[in-house]
């Protein structure tokens, strides 16, 4: 077996100036990361450094910023690109995050779409791989269905394959649950897709931030991702496409920086990725998204997952000593997601109570109301962790927990 | 457990207390006027996205009164409680009384120390701990927009 240096906890949290801040006269215990990561002083002094020193519009002008701004934004899409095994920087375009990546290959790719072509998703999707293909389905006629879960929460693949037959064009599922925290088989759901000759895109939100993501290897055509839950800024992310489906697909938006040409009559498109990024793009967004990629690296990724393996292992064990709380889905192989009910305490009076202990999770139906329909549950509490992460923070959630189940007088 | 920890104290938090009073929990564990109402004259449907609180409140009005009122839903204890306080509150009222509780109950909420201090709201005065918690007085305030939308001003 082979040993890996464990993380120097203190250390890394010594780089993240938010998570000295106290909230409610107590210190920040901060375990919504699956929500949106909190960001390393070199991401902040990344943004800072460019927009102090290096800043103009990119591929426009002759002068020395544009060319300095415009190799800081080159940079990070190969920085981005390398972080997910894409073969080339050219397959990655940047876009506002996961959700326009998504509605992107909706919007683009979707214009090919008829009456009687199949989009195949899953219940667990999030409202960003879900709106979108409804939307799409209704301007084009297109149907969707959806593959359901095995009675322990996980994926039925038995079912997702009886769903992808000759009318399926698009296989959509997430790499890892948002809600229930565990990762899908995407390479054999690639294959499953491939094989009835439909694309397969994958909602790697929740999976890229913990590393190890190797597009090519995954074998899929689309692959969609968010700057700010991987200690990058919010506002950027990328989508990852096969060179081949970008070339043929059409525009997205329209205006400068698309454009290879443009008359009166009509126009002629960049090359990608530039055809996708319509107008001035996000350009401190992606230097930060750059260096959150170099900061998740120094790190070492191999170690972060480990150290989240870890703690998600100590707080289900932990959280598993207390009566009266239920773990919603699977209870092995959680990716730095638990979800739980505790006794009859709702979600949101949850989470306030655990906020005055400087606590923060998520309470709701975390952009999952269609799991949640399917789980049979109202709202989750949700609490994830990263790379920052201590056990004595899980200890403080189940201390905070005790005392929400003491101010409602127990159960019965 | 650590025994040099401070105990759980649930009621070192008087912000706290006060948001779950004893009059709340049991309000949102033995709702009163939970299900439907015979005859009903008014019913909607409300939710709070963000949430996923749902309410449903059904009302049946004789002669500008409240004869009979309902709720259905689920959610917080803010907001099943609230809507379950309110329905006893309400029952009996005339249109116009109860449209004037409602805005001195939504006053408190915003912080108002005199509409907190107005006996007429009886129990619905444990409510005022909300106004110290912003976020939540959505979910105290979803079964009174129920009534606002059935029987106010522009319903």
């Amino acid at each position: 077996m082979k040993t890996l240096a464990a993380l120097d906890v203190a250390k890394i949290r010594a780089d993240f100036p938010i998570l000295g801040r106290e909230v409610h006269g107590r210190p920040l215990v901060y375990l919504d990361s699956a929500a949106s990561s909190q960001k390393p002083r070199a991401v902040i002094d990344a943004m800072s450094d460019y927009l102090s020193l290096h800043h103009a519009n990119v591929h426009r002008g002759a002068h020395e910023l544009s060319v300095e701004a415009t190799n800081a934004y080159e940079g990070a899409r190969a920085k981005v690109a390398g972080f997910i095994g894409a073969a080339s920087p050219d397959e990655v375009v940047f876009t506002r995050g996961t959700t326009e990546s998504i509605n992107l290959v909706a919007y683009a790719w979707g214009q090919s779409l008829e009456p009687g072509d199949e989009i195949v998703l899953t219940v667990m999707e999030h409202h960003s791989n879900l709106v979108p293909w409804q939307l799409l389905a209704e301007r084009s006629g297109a149907t969707i269905r959806y593959a359901e879960l095995t009675p322990e929460g996980r994926l039925d693949l038995d079912h997702l394959a009886s769903l992808i037959g000759r009318a399926t064009k698009l296989v959509g599922v997430t790499h890892v649950s948002n809600t229930l925290g565990m990762m899908n088989p995407v390479r054999e759901i690639s294959a499953l897709a491939h094989e009835a000759g439909a694309l397969c895109l994958v909602d790697g939100a929740q999976a890229v931030p913990h590393g190890g993501v190797d597009v090519q290897a995954i074998g899929c055509d689309f692959y969609a991702f968010s700057a700010h839950k991987m200690c990058g800024p919010t506002g950027i992310g990328a989508l990852w496409g096969r060179p081949e489906l970008l070339a043929a697909m059409p525009p997205f938006q329209g205006g400068g920086e698309m454009i290879s040409e443009v008359r009166l009559e009509s126009s002629t498109w960049a090359p990608v990725p530039g055809k996708f990024e319509a107008g001035t793009p996000a350009i401190a967004e992606a230097v930060g998204f750059g260096a959150a990629v170099d900061y998740l690296e120094s790190v070492g990724l191999e170690a972060i997952r480990a150290h989240e393996e870890e703690i998600a292992r100590y707080a289900l064990d932990r959280l598993g000593e207390l009566e009266h709380l239920r773990i919603v889905g699977p209870t092995e192989n959680r990716l730095g997601v638990i979800s739980f009910l505790y006794g009859d305490i709702h979600a949101h009076d949850l989470a306030t109570i655990l906020d005055r202990r400087g606590v923060a999770i998520r309470a709701g139906h975390h952009c999952n109301q269609p799991l949640m329909d399917y789980l049979g549950v109202d709202a989750t509490a949700r609490a994830s962790f990263y790379l920052y992460t201590t056990r004595a923070e899980i200890d403080t959630l189940v201390e905070a927990l005790l005392a929400a189940r003491d101010l409602f007088g127990g159960f019965a | 457990m650590n025994d040099s920890k401070p105990p759980h104290g649930s009621l070192d938090d008087a912000s706290l207390s006060a948001l779950y009073q004893e009059v709340i929990l049991d309000h949102y564990r033995k709702p009163r006027n939970k299900g439907d109402v015979e005859e009903v004259t008014h019913t909607v449907t409300m939710n709070n996205p963000l949430c996923g609180d749902v309410i449903d409140l059904l009302i049946r009005v004789k002669g500008g009164r409240i004869a009979d009122i309902g709720f259905k839903g689920k959610g917080c204890s803010i907001s099943q409680a609230s809507a379950s306080m309110m329905t006893e509150r309400l029952k009996g009222k005339t249109v116009d009384e109860a449209l004037a509780l409602s805005g001195t109950f939504t006053k408190m909420l915003h912080g108002d120390e005199d509409a907190a201090g107005d006996t007429e709201l009886g129990d619905l005065r444990a409510l005022q701990g909300v106004a110290k918690f912003p976020v939540r007085v959505k979910c105290a305030l979803l079964a009174w927009n129920c009534l606002e939308e059935l029987v106010g001003p522009d319903a």
